[in-house]
């Protein structure tokens, strides 16, 4: 007979057959995404379905490119800028805030910060009609300020910056920055940004992702003369429906840039979302 | 002026005798030290409160107005929202949302604890492989996924019909039905979400201290014991945090069921799969004239996710005691 400890931990082979399935299951449809869009048009109709991928992705994302109705370069243009810039801004503006939670002293800092908690859990959806009459007031209807503005800053960016410098800066170091009479700003550009780095990378990612992917705020202010990718490819797919391999290929172009970040930096990505989990 | 320019080893020129400068710096590090935090969070603060907090109380203060965006509103307390309790669109709504809901937070919860379960074996092989490839899906964006999923649950040559030919069945019209409908919107939801959840799944079975499993192994506890006596009971607070954010991912659910319906926001010829948020834009964003009455739908939905979620709170407690 086994020993307790041993029996404990083993592994069943059941459990190895449970696994695979669940991950082929989770990756078939993104293998499938590509396989439709490296196929002819008619390739669609076979039966059985086409198993591997064909020759045929470069027609059909010249079919996307010279398609007007959707304007899929603009959106990727758009995407870029859009994610690029409130990621930057959101890593930015919560390490600086984050900061000042965690390792400042001042007036109100427990109440407003039990005010970004509490309003975290207020899906933002709530103000989008509001938001919207807003953005045309502004005259920000239909350009990237609408999409980019409202979301330079996140009550999480904040709070998870605030929970990292909590225990990964000593008060000793601001000490001694305060001693040799640097001032706090020096202090946060000098010792505080540099130590929150592993954190701000994976709120960078996570930031990053959510811009790419965000669709129902983009898609409510954004017409498809402007659109962000998302949004761009949501009209691709009303207008050619029928035309799987272009609209395939437009989403794989969308999507597999993303996920090769992901296959890059899974390891730090699942890291930040399980010991956010943990945390909160 | 910066502060480092008292401090800095000296330039060629000697620094003047005069005491000016350090009072100045005194004075300025005074006020360094006790406003510029207010610098760092003011930010925060104030884009959050205008594109954000603002907007959320704006919405409850037009739900109490007979509003259009063109300008004309007249505030008329409650109606819209007793006006919503004889609303068949609302209702209509607001089951669909319930069954897309409950098709898809049970299986998923479910998959999602037998699969954290199954990941946190201290003895697995390729532990990082499978933790990424299942929590791929959700890297990709809702709209990338209905779109594919929505050729796959075509009526004609939908891989899903395909398969259920195999086996007989006859081609099932997916956007015609509720059911057929609701099945494959909850399961576009299912398939971008179990593997988030089983990663927060598997940070609390992670938390669990491993004496525990060694100890009520000694007794001879088999796995399945050990998982309903041991794993549930201490996952309590991590399971409500899921069951939570999984209500209000569900009661918003909105692009799943647009796309599904080519972008329209009724949802199917007779709204079989219109939600509760598609109808908050049919009323608040596409009919400038009820913007009102929209922003009465978006305070509903919250209450309801408050609702809910309290409900399950309580729910997700007691069982375990």
């Amino acid at each position: 007979m086994i020993s307790a400890s041993q029996r404990l931990w083993r592994t069943s082979p059941l459990t190895y057959v449970a696994l695979v399935m669940a991950a082929l299951l989770s990756i078939y449809p993104l293998y499938y995404m590509v396989v439709i869009s490296t196929r002819s048009l008619d390739a669609i109709n076979d039966v059985p379905p086409p198993i591997t991928p064909g020759g045929s992705f470069g027609d059909n994302f010249g079919r996307v490119l010279e398609n007007d109705a959707a304007n899929f370069l603009t959106g990727l243009v758009n995407s870029i800028i859009v994610s690029s810039v409130v990621t930057i801004a959101v890593v930015i503006t919560g390490s600086l805030a984050g900061f000042a939670f965690a390792k400042l002293r001042f007036r109100g800092r427990n109440v407003l910060l039990l005010s970004i908690i509490v309003t975290m859990m207020i899906p933002t959806q709530m103000g989008i009609i509001p938001l919207w009459s807003m953005m045309q007031t502004l005259g920000w209807y239909d350009t990237l300020y609408a999409v980019t503005v409202p979301f330079l800053v996140t009550a999480f960016g904040v709070f998870m910056m605030r929970q990292y410098a909590m225990q990964a800066i000593s008060d000793e170091l601001i000490e001694a920055g305060r001693v040799d009479g640097a001032s706090t700003f020096r202090i946060y550009w000098n010792i505080v940004l540099p130590a929150l780095r592993p954190a701000a990378a994976v709120l960078g990612l996570l930031t990053f992702m959510e811009q790419w992917n965000s669709f129902l705020w983009p898609y409510a202010i954004l017409t498809p003369e402007n659109p962000t990718l998302q949004v761009s490819l949501s009209f691709l797919s009303y207008a050619y429906y029928t035309d799987y391999s272009q609209v395939f290929a437009a989403t794989a172009v969308g999507t597999l840039p993303l996920v090769i970040v992901f296959i890059v930096f899974g390891r730090q990505i699942i890291g930040g979302i399980m010991e956010g989990a943990v945390k909160s | 002026m910066s502060l480092s320019a008292t401090t800095a080893p000296p330039s060629p020129a000697p620094p003047p005798p005069d005491t000016a400068p350090r009072r100045r710096g005194s004075l300025l590090n005074r006020f360094d030290l006790k406003y510029s935090p207010y610098l760092y969070i003011a930010p925060f603060f104030l884009i959050f409160g205008v594109f954000q907090l603002y907007p959320m109380a704006r919405t409850a203060w037009m739900s109490l107005h007979d509003w259009d965006m063109i300008g004309e509103h007249t505030f008329i307390g409650l109606d819209n929202y007793t006006a919503l309790l004889s609303d068949d669109y609302f209702w209509n709504a607001l089951v669909n949302t319930f069954g897309i809901f409950l098709l898809s937070t049970i299986p998923q919860l479910l998959l999602a604890l037998f699969l954290a379960n199954l990941l946190n074996r201290t003895m697995l092989r390729a532990k990082t492989f499978f933790r990424m490839a299942i929590f791929v899906p959700n890297v990709v964006s809702v709209a990338a996924v209905a779109i594919v999923f929505g050729m796959l649950f075509q009526r004609d040559f939908g891989l899903f019909n395909w398969l259920l030919s195999t086996v007989g069945v006859d081609p099932i019209d997916w956007r015609n039905q509720t059911w057929s409908s609701w099945t494959a919107i909850a399961t576009m939801v299912n398939w971008r979400w179990t593997g988030y959840n089983t990663l927060i799944l598997l940070a609390g079975m992670q938390a669990i201290p491993k004496d525990l499993y060694e100890a009520a192994e000694i007794d001879g506890a088999s796995q399945w014991r050990q998982f309903w006596q041991i794993t549930l009971p201490m996952l309590r607070p991590t399971f409500i945090f899921v069951v939570i954010l999984s209500t209000i991912g569900g009661m918003q659910l909105f692009t799943e069921p647009l796309l599904f319906g080519n972008g329209s926001v009724i949802g199917g010829n007779q709204r079989e799969f219109q939600t509760l948020a598609m109808y908050m834009f049919e009323k608040g964003i596409y009919n400038l004239s009820t913007a009102g009455y929209g922003a009465a739908v978006a305070w509903a939905i919250f209450m309801i996710i408050v609702l809910v979620s309290l409900i399950n709170f309580l729910l997700v407690r007691r069982s375990a005691k």
